[in-house]
């Protein structure tokens, strides 16, 4: 319903700015992503209704939204207000843009993150992303880019750019890169609608189903992943009787949809495929590891990266052994797209743990928690520091 | 006769932990063996199950129902392949009998198959 790339920003923002200011207050609504909806498309009207008073190029955008009541404005919630965002999200997602541009943009337009937190998410610097995010606004204006949902083989193009906003947007809100916000729950659950939506009108698209699994499964988890004193629990530990067993069976079935569509996994499939031999294990030890470290393998062939490798190297290790995870670790030492990343010391401590080289764990789980900008991470980093010391003292 | 050496999928080989050089230099060896001797006819390494695509028939006539893999491990999935020419079982058996072991990750199975030789009719079209 609206048109214009800078007014959707200010609208979603908006909203946001509501919701800050008066959740401290009021506390955070039932469902607040709906809250968020019903807030954003009050003042989507209140606003086009001022235009059409003022500036004649609205005059027939806001004449169609001029019979509205307030009524049919909350009848129609889900409806058009989703399929906007909706429509936001691929114009933003538009082929005259970078991937890297896409990505940023619609971060900064849907989800109100700042660019300093898509900077952390993209191991990117902050100016970097401030930049792309400018140029990014004035190439879509430039094209004069339409504000729709694209049809036919152009959706399948522009599918792949959307998922990954769309995963962005949901990881940001499941682990916040710094501060103290461990958990942003809004975050997640306009990424899980939006992915249930556009599975909906991409029925055939393995990977939609892959996301939307992947999403399902990790929110599932949602209750268990902080302590009372807000501190993170991490997924060996977590009581798994209160993972939610409705998100877990609607995850498992969306991957059993991927899987039966004739391509073999995809990224998020197969992610959502770790997640499921996870939420199927009934206790830590009965998870089936040698399975994971498999699709960690498919997943390092699909998607090559360092941060794959990291996590099939701790899949191994739990498969078969530390020696075997170690030995992967020390190659990806050597790469420097990690230097400065947390969990390669991490993980590496971990190892060291297991194997008894509490010195040397104690040294990286000390260099990891100097790297995180994440307090509670590196509370939870340094604790485990002084645990090697003592573990060693013990001996 | 042609005989074909199916070496069997562990969760190490599905998870493609690398091999150790000891091992790859005896493999290396062993084919060459099998090369200098004129019984080497084809060899190679499938990708794990997990880019593999199942296409099953409930029955005759149903519609296909299809799985991507990865497939559980103890389902003897094939690994590997090695297709050799022996004059006997007994020599085809002796050549398996000779592939290197990999150390240290437990069980590994080799399955020793003689290949259908009649089957000119088929091939030849």
């Amino acid at each position: 319903m609206v048109r214009d790339v800078g007014i959707a920003e200010d609208l979603a923002q908006d909203a946001l700015v509501i919701a800050l200011d008066r959740w401290p207050e009021t506390g955070i609504p039932d469902n607040p992503g709906a809250w968020l909806m019903t807030t954003a498309k009050r003042r989507a009207i209140d606003l086009m209704r001022r235009n059409k008073l003022r500036d004649q190029k609205y005059v027939e955008v806001a004449h169609s939204t001029y019979l509205y009541t307030e009524e049919e404005i909350d009848q129609s919630l889900d409806g058009e207000i989703g399929d906007d965002l909706l429509r936001l999200i691929f114009m933003t997602c538009h082929p005259v843009l970078s991937q890297e541009a896409r990505v940023a943009l619609t971060l900064r337009l849907l989800c109100g993150l700042t660019t300093d937190e898509i900077a952390r998410s993209f191991l990117a610097a902050e100016a970097t992303i401030a930049q792309r995010i400018v140029r990014a606004k004035k190439t879509l204006s430039a094209n004069k880019v339409p504000f729709e949902v694209p049809e036919g083989e152009e959706l399948q193009d522009r599918l792949s750019t959307v998922l990954e906003v769309i995963y962005l947007m949901f990881n940001e809100g499941y682990s916040a890169t710094s501060g103290n916000d461990w958990i942003r729950p809004l975050l997640c659950q306009e990424a899980l609608r939006l992915g249930r939506v556009l599975a909906e009108i991409a029925s055939q698209e393995p990977e939609v189903h892959g996301l939307v699994a992947l999403m399902e499964i990790q929110s599932s988890r949602f209750k268990t992943r902080v302590n009372n004193k807000g501190e993170p629990i991490l997924l060996m530990d977590q009581n798994r009787s209160q993972w939610d067993r409705l998100l877990i069976r609607r995850g498992l079935a969306a991957l059993e949809r991927s899987r039966k569509l004739g391509r073999s996994l995809g990224p998020y499939s197969l992610q959502a495929a770790i997640s499921s031999c996870h939420a199927q294990a009934p206790t830590a030890e009965e998870t089936d590891w040698i399975r994971i470290a498999a699709l960690y393998e498919a997943l390092s062939r699909v998607t090559p990266s360092p941060i794959v490798e990291l996590n099939r190297a701790v899949a191994i290790s739990m498969a078969f052994g530390p020696a075997f995870g170690l030995q992967l670790i020390d190659e990806l030492n050597a790469e420097p797209s990690l230097d400065g990343y947390y969990l390669l010391p991490s993980v590496r401590g971990d190892l060291l743990v297991k194997l008894g080289r509490y010195d040397e764990a104690r040294t990286e789980f000390e260099r990891a928690a100097a790297m995180t900008r994440n307090e509670r991470e590196r509370t939870l980093l340094l604790n485990r520091a002084a645990e090697s010391g003592v573990e060693k003292e013990g001996n | 006769m042609r005989y074909m050496l199916m070496v069997k999928a562990t969760g190490y080989s599905e998870a493609r932990v690398n091999h150790s050089r000891e091992y790859n230099e005896a493999m290396i060896a062993y084919k060459k063996t099998l090369a200098k001797a004129g019984a080497l006819l084809a060899t190679e390494e499938l990708q794990p199950s997990s880019a593999g695509i199942r296409i099953s028939y409930p029955a005759y006539g149903e519609n296909p129902e299809i799985l991507a893999g990865p497939f559980p491990v103890d389902q003897k999935l094939v690994a590997e392949y090695t297709l050799i020419d022996a004059k006997t079982e007994e020599d085809a058996l002796n050549w398996a009998l000779q592939m290197p072991v990999p150390a240290g990750r437990g069980e590994f199975e080799i399955e020793l198959r003689r290949l259908e030789e009649n089957l000119d009719n088929l091939t030849r079209s």
